[in-house]
């Protein structure tokens, strides 16, 4: 069980090819593929100094840039809590319904029902932020006013369910949601690829031993693909985490920081709050704009640090056991 | 099997490489007959950008200009912060600007280092009140002084059937309902021109300065983007009130601010008459038309919530043919045509005819240096 763990994001060392390049082929490709890696590290580093070099001198400022707070952790503070607020309603509404979409496509649908509903799913994918900002706010969040009235009424002892909920649905709550739609796609598409590479012989002897069905999931896909869902979440968390234009369209803000998320208003996540504010800034005002996108870099970062750390120490644990 | 399931996913990759190359292919080709078809001679491209409140208005403009020139004029809606600073970097030959130049961040300087040290100038182009538009169904128009609505909007008033919104409203049946203050959440001119009417009309209930960005300590109102979130938010909300360019207020009802003794509404003619007899801003030269607008005009007839966005250029361009069209453009962007069209696309007011006149005399002086 140890080696199909990883399996997905390294391969194995014994299937390396160690034996020196001879055909002129192997050569180009090989070429071409690292290329296209350094690229990318190259352009993710150009992304930093960009950001680093424009965004340092929004820093440390003089304070009426950071207005309408007064330094730069005053300003930014409220942007982080509602960034991972609106990024964990999106992950906790979009990760089980997408694993249980996925598992239904590769393991229980018959495949005339799973491949249009595959296809269906993608689609989602194909939709514009601003389409969905669009029906967002003007639709969706009309429609689940009633559920935040609710939510304050009977949750209203937890401190995310206070009152007065919002007249109009514009919250926290109904930005997540909105960006659980979007997430759902690429974190359904990935968990479902994995699932389907899952040993067709793990699961035979799975159902031998007696196991039911669920329980064959359990036992034999879950632990296999973990890798692969870790991988899928944390590149929706990715796109919650940075969505600007849906979140700029649905979310009514206000700059005062809260946990509530049906509230009237909640301050805007780093990335909207650099899309509304961008355009008519200041010099001054752009660079600190620009350095929110730097601690967003950090947070985003840094979030994907820890997952994969924690995933991986279980991971070993296991190895272990 | 392994073998088919690796190089399905590289034809699919081929196909869609080969559409997206066909597809750049015919649009590059599309780009390339249109500059073909515009290079004739000596016509001219302009590029400027800025104040997105004046895109509609520089719609209206650069297409009668475009016919009537053969040049070219591109408004890139940046917004006004990164209008003034292309400008000052030389990327613009022009620049729309909801706030006139001013050296808190040193932009005016820069402005006057990017003109090869002259005063660059400034003339207002676009003209326009800003309605505060509520949501309640039979309630077409309201009276309010700039008084209740601060207290409105910093939350001290909470319902529609308060005593301050009814003492106003004689024979007005007011319901009951929650206020929704709804306030845009983006930096915006619309909102630098509605808190600095609060701040110097409302005898002191709104305590903060004039900014583009709404108060931090009030929260008791949503922020929503742009005009068209402010219009949508308030028509989805019954009881809400919002503020908003008077052009895109559309069928909610409108308050009809205190001016003096009576009750003025939000109409552009008013607007404009308002900013005729509102101050310019000390120590400017004669070409830089800033004007403060002053907010407590007691005038029948004026409506001192408005927002006047500026068009920014220099005197003299190193280029003649670039200067002619700068010169052609804004001459026609000022003149009488052009305000009444810039009226009938976008709904501002035209400028008052003395202001028309000073603005036509400034932008009759660019030249090539």
């Amino acid at each position: 069980m140890t080696s199909p763990s990883t399996g997905t994001l390294s391969p194995p060392e014994a299937e390396r090819n160690d034996k020196p390049l001879s055909r002129r082929g192997d050569r180009v490709f090989a070429g071409l593929a690292r290329a296209a890696g350094i690229t990318i590290m190259v352009a993710l580093a150009a992304v930093f100094v960009f950001l680093f070099a424009e965004g340092r001198s929004g820093l440390s400022a003089a304070e009426a840039t950071y207005r309408p707070a007064s330094d730069f952790l005053r300003y930014i503070g409220p942007l982080v809590v509602s960034t991972i607020l609106a990024a964990c309603i999106a992950l906790l509404v979009a990760v089980p319904f997408a694993v249980a979409i996925a598992l239904f496509i590769s393991h229980y649908a018959p495949r005339s029902i799973a491949t249009p509903v595959a296809y269906v799913i993608d689609l989602l994918a194909a939709v514009p932020s601003v389409v969905f900002g669009l029906w967002g706010g003007r639709y969706l969040a009309q429609f689940l006013q009633p559920a935040h009235v609710w939510l304050s009424e009977h949750l209203g002892f937890l401190p995310f369910f206070g009152s007065p909920p919002s007249p109009n649905g514009r919250s926290l709550f109904t930005a997540g949601i909105v960006l659980a739609i979007m997430i759902l796609p690429i974190v359904t598409a990935i968990s479902r690829e994995v699932f389907a590479q899952t040993p067709r012989l793990h699961e035979e002897a799975a159902l031998a031993l007696g196991a039911t069905r669920w329980e064959m999931i359990r036992y034999a896909v879950f632990p296999y693909a973990r890798s692969g869902m870790v991988s899928g979440v944390m590149l929706g968390l990715g796109r919650a985490l940075g969505e600007t234009m849906a979140v700029a369209m649905v979310l009514a803000t206000s700059p005062a920081v809260t946990l509530n998320i049906i509230g009237t208003a909640a301050p805007a996540t780093i990335a909207s709050n650099i899309a509304l504010n961008y355009k008519e800034a200041t010099p001054s005002r752009q660079s600190l704009l620009i350095a929110t996108g730097l601690v967003l870099f950090a947070v985003t970062f840094l979030i994907n640090f820890v997952a994969r750390w924690v995933v991986g120490r279980n991971e070993r644990k296991q190895a272990r056991a | 099997m392994t073998i088919t399931s690796i190089r399905r996913p590289i034809r699919a990759a081929a196909a869609l490489a080969l559409s997206l190359s066909l597809g750049l292919a015919v649009t590059a080709c599309g780009a390339g007959n249109e500059s073909d078809a515009g290079d004739n001679g000596d016509a001219v491209t302009l590029d400027g950008g800025g104040s997105t409140a004046q895109a509609k208005a520089q719609g209206a403009w650069r297409a009668a200009y475009q016919d009537d020139s053969g040049n070219t004029v591109n408004y890139e809606e940046v917004g006004s912060g990164t209008g003034r600073e292309n400008f000052n970097s030389g990327a613009y030959v022009f620049a729309g600007s909801d706030s006139y130049l001013n050296d808190d961040e040193g932009e005016l300087s820069a402005a006057k280092e990017r003109c090869n040290g002259e005063d660059p100038i400034e003339v207002p182009a676009y003209v326009s009140p800003i309605a505060v538009a509520f949501n309640l169904p039979g309630i077409d128009s309201l009276n309010m002084s700039a008084e209740t609505i601060a207290d409105i909007f910093n939350g001290t008033i909470t319902t529609w059937d308060d005593k301050a919104i009814a003492a106003e409203n004689d024979g007005v049946d007011l319901p009951s309902t929650d206020i929704a203050v709804i306030h845009r959440s983006d930096d915006s001119g619309t909102t630098g021109n509605f808190t600095d009417y609060l701040y110097q009309a409302s005898n002191g209930a709104w305590a903060t300065e004039s900014d583009g960005v709404w108060p931090e300590d009030l929260t008791n109102g949503q922020g929503l983007e742009g005009t068209s979130g402010v219009i949508g938010g308030v028509t989805d909300t019954e009881g809400a009130i919002g503020y908003a360019d008077e052009s895109a207020v559309g069928d909610l009802g409108v308050v009809s601010i205190k001016v003096g003794d009576t009750y003025q509404a939000p109409e552009p003619a008013a607007a404009a008459k308002a900013l005729a007899a509102s101050t310019r801003v000390e120590g400017r030269p004669d070409v830089d038309m800033a004007i403060d607008v002053e907010r407590t005009l007691t005038d029948a007839g004026t409506y001192p919530l408005l927002l006047t966005s500026y068009l920014i250029a220099c005197q003299h361009y190193d280029d003649a043919a670039t200067a002619d069209a700068v010169k052609s453009y804004l001459a026609y962007v000022v003149s009488t045509e052009g305000q009444q069209s810039a009226a009938d696309e976008a709904g501002s007011a035209p400028l008052d005819s003395k202001l028309q006149q000073e603005a036509a005399g400034i932008v009759d002086k660019i030249a090539a240096s």
